[in-house]
């Protein structure tokens, strides 16, 4: 889940200083597992609670929202779509190789941004997508969509791709544009597309769900001058709230299954930010318990980083410092300049300015989005006066 | 198209043809192999004599050179083949599963190549 760390992004920069002091008295749930189901159950019933109309509306809009999805079901992606990523994430594929080439030939990325997405040379990845096309070819991969039993063995595939997709086109990784919509747009509907083919698949609706709960934010991400805004200082007026619901009522029925997974933690995430009426009011102890859990489905440092970036909000700047500091040595991750980012922002608010600004030159040399490099310079700016 | 599995199978002296594994792995295979012929995909299959009584052959500058025993970097232990022709790798793979072989070593499925006489 390379991607990820960018969708995080917006918690790296100033900081909730509110948030820290409101929560850096309480300790960690010793079951955060059963916490996430129990929380998201509690909020269920809650809301029951709240509103004895409440299930009605619910039943409703549930009908309501399955109606609008079966009224896409026609239309979204045509056939031809939908086999060519079947084919792509065919199991016979390496895993990697697959979300390259559907990258690459499903949603028209460039062998350099599907390199970036992968934190690897371009040249590497050209290498990569050439033997994996040969694969397919050469074996006889069928352009197909696979039958609903061998479909459920490929469902993680997929998802991973159309997730990268959407954080692909969220926040470009290369290039002036920071949000290429039409990568989101791409992503999305496929989303909803396999929502209708998989109804009853509590991964899928969360992976809508966390679709919808990040692009809702969308407008308010690049300002009138093309930069990046951050999440702070958005104005959350400007937020989707028919898709941020969508999405939260979305994760509310796949959660009711009782069957968590990685797909679900994100948007419970996700949703910890676009629920939260203003950025002081999001709920960090929260976020970072929930990225704990993502550590059990997704072991990796890019997982870690994140939960890094919410402990330091959580619990102040050292605590993340911590943890970044230990993956700065990771190989892959030291390469990416969002991990500086990072860092540089939690050095600043713990006033180590030359650090800080050691820090955001280390992410300027890694090739930054133009957006990013503008920031990054503004803020070395900051620092020297 | 045309798809050779081959059968690996555990290390180990092979079965004594007297014994009930031996019979049972018989009509397993024997199971699996009509299934492929009723289907139409099954073109040969047979199971392969231990590596000890294999021969190499190389030639170089036209002389013919044969050593005892499979070459030397073939470590693996090849027990037998099946070639069928199939639409595509997804059913290929389908009859792969089906192999006995698949259950106590593994099946490596390999795609041959349709030549053409060079125009």
């Amino acid at each position: 889940m390379v991607g990820d760390l960018a969708t995080a992004e917006d918690a790296v920069q100033e900081a909730c200083v509110s948030a820290l002091i409101q929560w850096s008295a309480e300790g960690q749930p010793a079951n955060p597992r059963a916490w996430l189901i129990g929380v998201a159950r509690n909020k269920a019933i809650d809301r029951i609670r709240r509103d004895a109309r409440r299930r009605e509306k619910e039943a409703a809009a549930l009908l309501e929202w399955g109606q609008r999805a079966t009224a896409h079901a026609p239309d979204p992606v045509p056939d031809d779509e939908l086999n060519l990523i079947f084919m792509c994430c065919h199991p016979a594929l390496d895993p990697a190789a697959r979300i390259a080439l559907t990258l690459r030939s499903v949603c028209g990325l460039s062998t350099a941004e599907v390199a970036a997405v992968f934190v690897v040379p371009e040249q590497t990845m050209a290498k990569r997508l050439g033997r994996t096309r040969r694969k397919i070819r050469d074996a006889g991969i069928p352009f197909r969509t696979p039958g609903l039993e061998a479909f459920a063995d490929r469902l993680d595939a997929v998802l991973r791709v159309v997730y990268l997709v959407f954080t692909q086109g969220h926040k470009a990784s290369t290039g002036a544009d920071l949000v290429r919509g039409e990568l989101c747009d791409t992503a999305v509907r496929l989303a909803r597309t396999l929502v209708v083919l998989l109804p009853g698949e509590p991964e899928v609706a969360g992976l809508l769900s966390l679709l919808l709960l990040t692009d809702a934010r969308r407008a308010a991400r690049i300002d009138a001058a093309g930069e990046l805004v951050l999440l702070d200082d958005q104005d959350r007026h400007l937020w989707d709230q028919a898709m941020i619901k969508e999405g939260d009522h979305l994760l509310e029925q796949a959660l009711r299954a009782r069957r968590p997974g990685p797909y679900q933690l994100h948007a419970a995430i996700a949703a910890c930010h676009s629920t939260a009426p203003h950025a002081a009011h999001t709920d960090w102890r929260q976020i970072a318990l929930l990225y704990g859990e993502l550590v059990r489905y997704e072991p990796n440092p890019v997982i870690e980083a994140n939960r890094a970036i919410a402990v330091a909000m959580a619990d102040g700047p050292a605590a993340g410092l911590v943890i970044l500091d230990t993956l700065s040595h990771h190989p892959q991750l030291s390469r990416w300049p969002q991990l500086h980012i990072a860092r540089a922002d939690l050095l600043r608010r713990l006033g180590r300015n030359a650090h800080a600004q050691e820090a955001y030159r280390t992410a300027l040399e890694l090739n930054p989005s133009l957006p990013e490099r503008t920031f990054i310079i503004r803020r070395i700016d900051q620092l020297k006066s | 198209m045309k798809y050779l599995f081959l059968l690996h199978s555990p290390d180990g002296p092979p079965l004594d043809q007297a014994s009930v594994e031996y019979a049972d792995l018989f009509a397993a295979y024997a199971e699996a192999n009509a299934a492929m012929a009723e289907a139409g995909v099954l073109i040969d299959c047979g199971p392969l004599q231990a590596v000890s009584s294999a021969t190499t052959v190389r030639v170089r500058d036209d002389r013919t050179i044969l050593t005892d025993g499979p070459a030397a970097e073939i470590r693996e232990q090849v027990g037998g083949y099946t070639l069928v022709e199939c639409a595509d790798l997804d059913e290929a793979l389908k009859w792969a599963a089906t192999v006995p072989a698949a259950r106590t070593g593994w099946v490596d499925v390999r795609p041959v190549i349709a030549t053409q006489a060079p125009s």
